[in-house]
């Protein structure tokens, strides 16, 4: 069995690894570069909860192919918080109580911040349907929708304050 | 069959060698085909990408007027072109109802197509654009229409070693729509799907039309009598009932964990009806401007 | 059950400093940066990669298993199958309850597969791959046998028997119907009669779909059993005392001898208050010699975990002109899955808990099917009860020209009314619920066109039972508080908050720790809406005895009697003598302990009684297009009482996810089969749960009333949530369509299918 090495750069490092052809870029992070913050919940790309960005777009990193990751840019939950501490849309989750178990939360945060990138000033239909992709079950979304409200506003009065 | 190789071939010529081989299969967005090699739906010695060959990314004009897709552009990518959005915004919105965003993000109507679900989201538009396809292959280059692609679930009329390298449209001379019934707002495959093209003359007079179905049928279908029965009308009750009726005749749908056969035989003439409305409003629309 | 009555003033009136408060959870850190372990991400040096074979037939016999082939591949280190889990009579003498040998043969198949997923076999190996692999290489030769797939295909009269040996606890053998689990009945009254004098009697029959919890962490664990028989098991779980205690019985190992470490956990709802994988890891591991991490697909969570039973139910009600509801008969059945669990028992028991109802005949069943066997789900057996009274009293309601919450409230049941075994309710504030529901803004708003308003009301018993604490002090005055309950709802802060207050100190001091088995004394599973109140209470013990030891030593330092010494604000105050009006500080006390006796710590141990339930009443606006049957929920309102909200943001949270699961429930979830019993959905993708563009903002209001058996007067919060949407959903879909809908999930074809039917 020929394995790949694969060279690509994940939350700013260069990283690299061996992989099979068939191995999923979720399985990659997860297990020979020990990033285990992105979860699989399904496997199938129906969750949301491996989610992270491949050169800035929001994917399911359980529907790439590792290889895929070859001198392309990946970022994942360990890359949001930086020496400055944790991202206004982590704090907002934590002051909204907008977790509960935890699991579907570092997918759920880089789906919303790529939703904040997208677009500073979400309608609360916009971002429900921008986040449809990512399941939650102890929620039922309301805290993580106000939350994900708040941090547009945080942000965009940073922006310009008034 | 274990996956021995991967390549990213960086010209289509490449890319037509590799996939000449056996058990080699072609990947664009990877949305159906990771899932299948993980579930051993598919099995695939070596996974030739395509997304690193410049032909087959972007959306570019035809001499004609209209659109060449390539067939590496992820769904959401479609949504930037501005001039693909006021043209063809059915098929636009039929791209970008594929899955999540981040499926969006890396699905590809090409995939979609070539995957050949019955319930496929792209399909029902394209056929009722009338879209065609540029396959290549061993034999070289041929243009096919999408609606000759898929030819049972699963299954589509390409041969050994072709693959799809765009997605091409024609210049918009009226204006279409897609809708499509789920149980939840997102995240759903079709219960049915309707692609509607409509051409208006400016009395509102339906003087060309395309109507057609997915997910009622093994593959997608041009219900051609729901078409004709537009014709010459001002898409009032009668004409709009007759369509429905043709659409619900044309359906020949299962039951299966997403719907019963009655109900998608129903549901294919509201949601003819509906996608029609929908199209005609954007054709009275642009006959306005 | 208890029934504590007298008053206690609610948390606002109370003044409490931190009580009530909305401070950040102490896990939460981790959990927003991606660092927290759950059961799949822990991983244990030399661990190897194990696999399970599962059946693909839903009723088999099996008639030999070969494994030579796995066992021969390069890198595999162990294979087993059900004959390496002990015999019949070994499990039924370690635990007489029947339940080790049920959860053992659940887990691995000995001579019979009894649904699509269960396991036969299982390998480990040095890589996933190789695992993978192996399974391929071994041959099962089954013996397809029929399936039932449903309740009614259980009890057809040429049904085959799931279990031809199984008695039923309160039945004469042979007098059931083969495939009856278990049975359930109550009554009170002359149901007959007072039929006889109602002046509206509405009867119907109802029907639920099986339906799973649907947490986003699918079941995963690593085990060691090392040859001197001690093991360590690393699990996510509602329990892992609950995990040392099954696996414990299982495979006959000391109680001492298996630590069970608790990861974080990303979802139970009471499915993860069992094993599915544990004792399978175990005996790889021993025969490895080498730790062993087995973990769930998704597929395999729905085939092969515990989902909730559907329900099959007919009910008949009987009222006067006023309202008043006088009779109520009730028959449910429960699909129980392959092996024996009984929700018929909470469900008849939670059917009519808010309300008071003179004369009632209840009768229940579970029934065995050939899919995984079931397990509870959030107030198990409460919603499948519920639903078909919920419906019948709006039937009522509407029968009668009266508002659907006004006839609640003249039926709700008041403290100290009798309830379902006979005993007086406590402080239950189900009338109070009614109350705020019906003076809330959204009963009054204006009913969007062609919407319809649906109203339903709900409870859980809850529950107390045994917890462990610690609390002890550092040198610093920090506070630790050990105990043994995961936290599957922000617990952690609550008990910081709980100890905060008791001891007068700020709610940063005080950290929570959830200590594995060999740490901390045993705690019942957490489930049951007990944590907050059961683990509460015996971390508030500890807490009340760490302060008399603080009193003792701030004494000592002074020179007084302990009973000189008050304690409030955080501090000691001196009563009497040279020192009298002065204070030591915790930390100041804490400086002095070595030198004063020694280290400051206490335990507290209960086993918690005197519970009360919790009531939800909610409004659920919905629209169906009459032409699709797709119905959208537009307005939700779910009113609770809490008896007091330690944090709430967290009873909140309970409220609202336990709305929306109801509400997935009610709309779309289902377990569908195909024509040979195996399931046919087992994923998300068709397996249709709320995503969050379905929904709109889930109003949760709290109503405090303090339950006395609580120092502050907690009520579990948890589950209560998930009864009363499948009732609203449908009371709204009902109204709006002007046809009731009796089958959930009312999905768009069945809802299509029922306004076409006549």
């Amino acid at each position: 069995m020929s394995r790949l090495h694969i060279t690509t750069t994940v939350n700013g490092d260069a990283q690299e690894f061996l992989c099979e052809p068939g191995t999923t870029l979720l399985d990659a992070l997860r297990g020979p570069l020990g990033l285990t913050g992105s979860k699989e919940g399904c496997g199938s790309g129906d969750c949301g909860a491996c989610t992270v960005t491949l050169d800035g777009e929001m994917v399911c990193a359980c529907l790439v192919l590792a290889p895929e990751a070859q001198g392309r840019r990946i970022e994942t939950i360990e890359g949001m918080a930086g020496a400055e501490g944790l991202h206004p849309l982590q704090q907002q989750f934590l002051a909204h109580g907008a977790l509960q178990c935890g699991f579907c939360t570092p997918g759920v945060l880089v789906a919303a911040k790529a939703l904040l990138d997208h677009n500073p000033d979400p309608s609360e239909s916009e971002a429900r349907y921008w986040l449809a992709g990512n399941l939650c079950r102890c929620t039922g979304y309301d805290k993580i929708i106000r939350a994900v409200l708040a941090t547009a506003a945080q942000l965009r009065q940073e922006r310009s304050p008034a | 069959m274990t996956t021995t190789q991967f390549h990213s071939p960086a010209t289509l010529a490449e890319a037509a060698s590799l996939l000449s081989a056996a058990g080699a299969r072609p990947l664009a967005g990877g949305t159906d085909l990771v899932v299948q090699m993980r579930s051993g739906r598919a099995a695939a010695q070596a996974v030739v990408d395509l997304k690193r060959i410049p032909e087959l990314t972007g959306i570019r004009r035809t001499a004609d007027g209209g659109f060449a897709i390539g067939a590496a552009t992820p769904c959401t990518a479609l949504k930037a072109d501005a001039a693909l959005v006021a043209a063809w915004p059915g098929v636009v919105e039929a791209a970008n109802l594929i899955g999540s965003v981040q499926v969006r993000n890396r699905a590809t109507m090409a995939g979609n197509l070539c995957n050949a679900s019955p319930g496929a989201d792209s399909v029902p538009a394209l056929i009722a654009a009338a879209a065609r396809c540029r396959v290549v292959g061993p034999a070289g280059e041929r243009e096919v229409a999408v609606a000759e692609v898929p030819t049972a679930p699963g299954r589509t009329s390409l041969a050994a070693g072709e693959f799809v390298a765009a997605i091409l449209l024609p210049p918009q001379t009226g204006a279409d729509a897609y809708l499509r019934l789920t149980p939840r707002t997102e995240m759903d495959i079709a219960v049915v799907g309707a692609g509607a093209w409509i051409e208006l003359a400016a009395d509102g007079t339906c003087t060309a039309a395309r109507l057609s179905l997915g997910a009622v049928a093994p593959t997608a279908l041009l219900v051609e009598a729901a078409g004709a029965a537009l014709v010459g009308s001002k898409l009032g009750e009668e004409a709009l009932a007759a369509l429905s009726a043709a659409c619900q005749a044309a359906a020949n749908p299962i039951d299966d964990k997403r719907g019963t056969a009655a109900y998608r035989v129903a549901m294919s003439g509201v949601l003819a009806r509906r996608a029609v409305l929908k199209a005609a409003a954007r054709a009275a629309a642009a006959h306005a401007h | 059950m208890n029934a504590p009555t007298g008053k206690l003033e609610n948390a606002s009136s109370k003044g409490y400093r931190i009580i009530g408060t909305r401070p950040i959870r102490p896990d939460g850190v981790d959990k927003v940066t991606g660092k927290a372990i759950y059961s799949p991400d822990f991983v244990a040096p030399g661990m190897l990669h194990g696999a399970i074979l599962r059946s693909p037939h839903a009723h088999a016999r099996i008639r030999a298993i070969d494994t030579s082939a796995a066992a021969a591949l390069a890198g595999v280190k162990a294979v087993v199958t059900g004959a390496d889990l002990p015999d019949d009579a070994t499990l039924l003498e370690r635990d007489n309850t029947g339940e080790a040998l049920h959860v053992a043969r659940h887990c691995l198949a000995v001579d019979r597969v009894l649904f699509d997923g269960h396991a036969v076999a299982a390998v480990a190996a040095t890589t996933p791959e190789v695992a993978q692999a192996a399974l391929a290489l071994i041959a099962v030769d089954y013996e397809v046998l029929p399936a039932v797939r449903t309740i009614a295909e259980a009890l057809a009269p040429d049904a085959p028997a799931l279990h031809p040996d199984h008695t039923v606890r309160g039945a004469e053998p042979g007098s059931l119907p083969a495939n009856i689990a278990a049975v359930s009945a109550n009554s009170r009254g002359d149901v007959a009669a007072a039929f006889a004098e109602a002046d509206v009697v509405v009867e119907g029959s109802y029907r639920t779909a099986p339906v799973h919890q649907g947490y986003i962490e699918p079941h995963a664990c690593v085990a060691q059993w090392n040859a001197d028989g001690q093991g360590q098991i690393w699990a996510s779980s509602q329990g892992h005392f609950m995990i040392r205690s099954q696996v414990g019985a299982i495979l006959g190992i000391p109680l001492a001898d298996l630590r069970v470490v608790p990861l974080e956990i990303g979802g139970g709802f009471g499915g993860k208050t069992r094993v599915f994988l544990e004792p399978v890891a175990m005996i790889l591991s021993r025969r490895a010699a080498r730790p062993v991490r087995l973990a769930m697909t998704r597929a395999d969570v729905f085939r092969s975990s515990g989902p909730a039973p559907g329900s099959e139910s007919r009910v008949r009600m009987g009222a006067k002109a006023d309202g008043t509801i006088v009779a109520v008969e009730l028959d449910v059945s429960l699909g129980c899955g392959a092996y024996p669990h009984d929700e018929s028992t909470p469900a008849l028991m939670s059917a009519t808990l808010p309300y008071s109802i003179p004369n009632f005949a209840f009768t229940g069943r579970a029934v065995f099917t050939n899919m995984t066997t079931s397990h509870a789900y959030r107030a198990p057996g409460a919603p499948q009860g519920s639903f078909p009274i919920e419906c019948t009293i709006d039937q009522i309601a509407e029968r009668l020209g009266m508002d659907p919450l006004d006839l609640r409230i003249r039926n709700a049941a008041r403290p100290g009314e009798t309830g379902y075994f006979g005993l007086p309710h406590g402080e239950v504030g189900f009338l109070e619920s009614l109350e705020a529901a019906r003076a809330h803004p959204h009963w009054s708003a204006p009913l969007a066109e062609g919407a319809g308003r649906g109203v339903a009301a709900g409870a859980w018993g809850n529950y107390g039972g045994p917890s462990s604490a610690e609390v002890s002090v550092a040198e610093d005055g920090t506070v630790l508080v050990t105990e043994g309950s995961p936290d599957i709802g922000g617990s952690r802060a609550s008990m910081a908050m709980m100890a905060g207050e008791t001891l007068g100190v700020p709610y940063e001091q005080v950290r929570v720790v959830i200590a594995d088995t060999n740490a901390i004394g045993f705690s019942m599973v957490t489930g049951g809406s007990r944590v907050t109140f059961a683990t509460g209470k015996a971390v508030i013990q500890a807490v009340e005895h760490v302060i008399e030891q603080l009193r003792h030593r701030a004494a000592l330092i002074w020179g007084v009697e302990t009973e000189e010494v008050d304690w409030r604000d955080g501090a000691a105050w001196c009563g009497s003598g040279d020192n009298a009006g002065q204070s030591l500080s915790l930390a100041a006390i804490a400086a002095r302990a070595n030198n004063s006796g020694g280290p400051i710590s206490a335990s507290g141990t209960v086993n918690a009684q005197g519970y009360l339930p919790g009531c939800g009443v909610h409004i659920c606006d919905a629209v169906t297009d009459p032409e699709t049957g797709v119905t959208t929920i537009t307005r939700y309102t779910a009113v609770q009482d809490a008896g007091t909200a330690i944090h709430p943001d967290y009873v909140e949270g309970q409220i609202q996810g336990g709305a929306v699961q109801g509400i997935g429930w009610a709309l779309n979830e289902e377990y569908v089969w195909n024509a040979v019993g195996q399931v046919d959905n087992p994923g998300f993708l068709d397996y249709r749960m709320p995503v969050a563009s379905d929904l709109p903002m889930i109003d949760a209001v709290i109503v405090e009333k303090p339950n006395p058996a609580h120092p502050f007067g907690v009520k579990g919060v948890g589950e209560t949530g998930i009864v009363p949407p499948l009732g609203a959903v449908a009371n709204a879909v009902s109204r709006s369509l002007g046809k009731r809908m009796a089958e959930l999930p009312l999905s768009p074809a069945r809802v299509h299918a029922a306004l076409t039917a006549s």
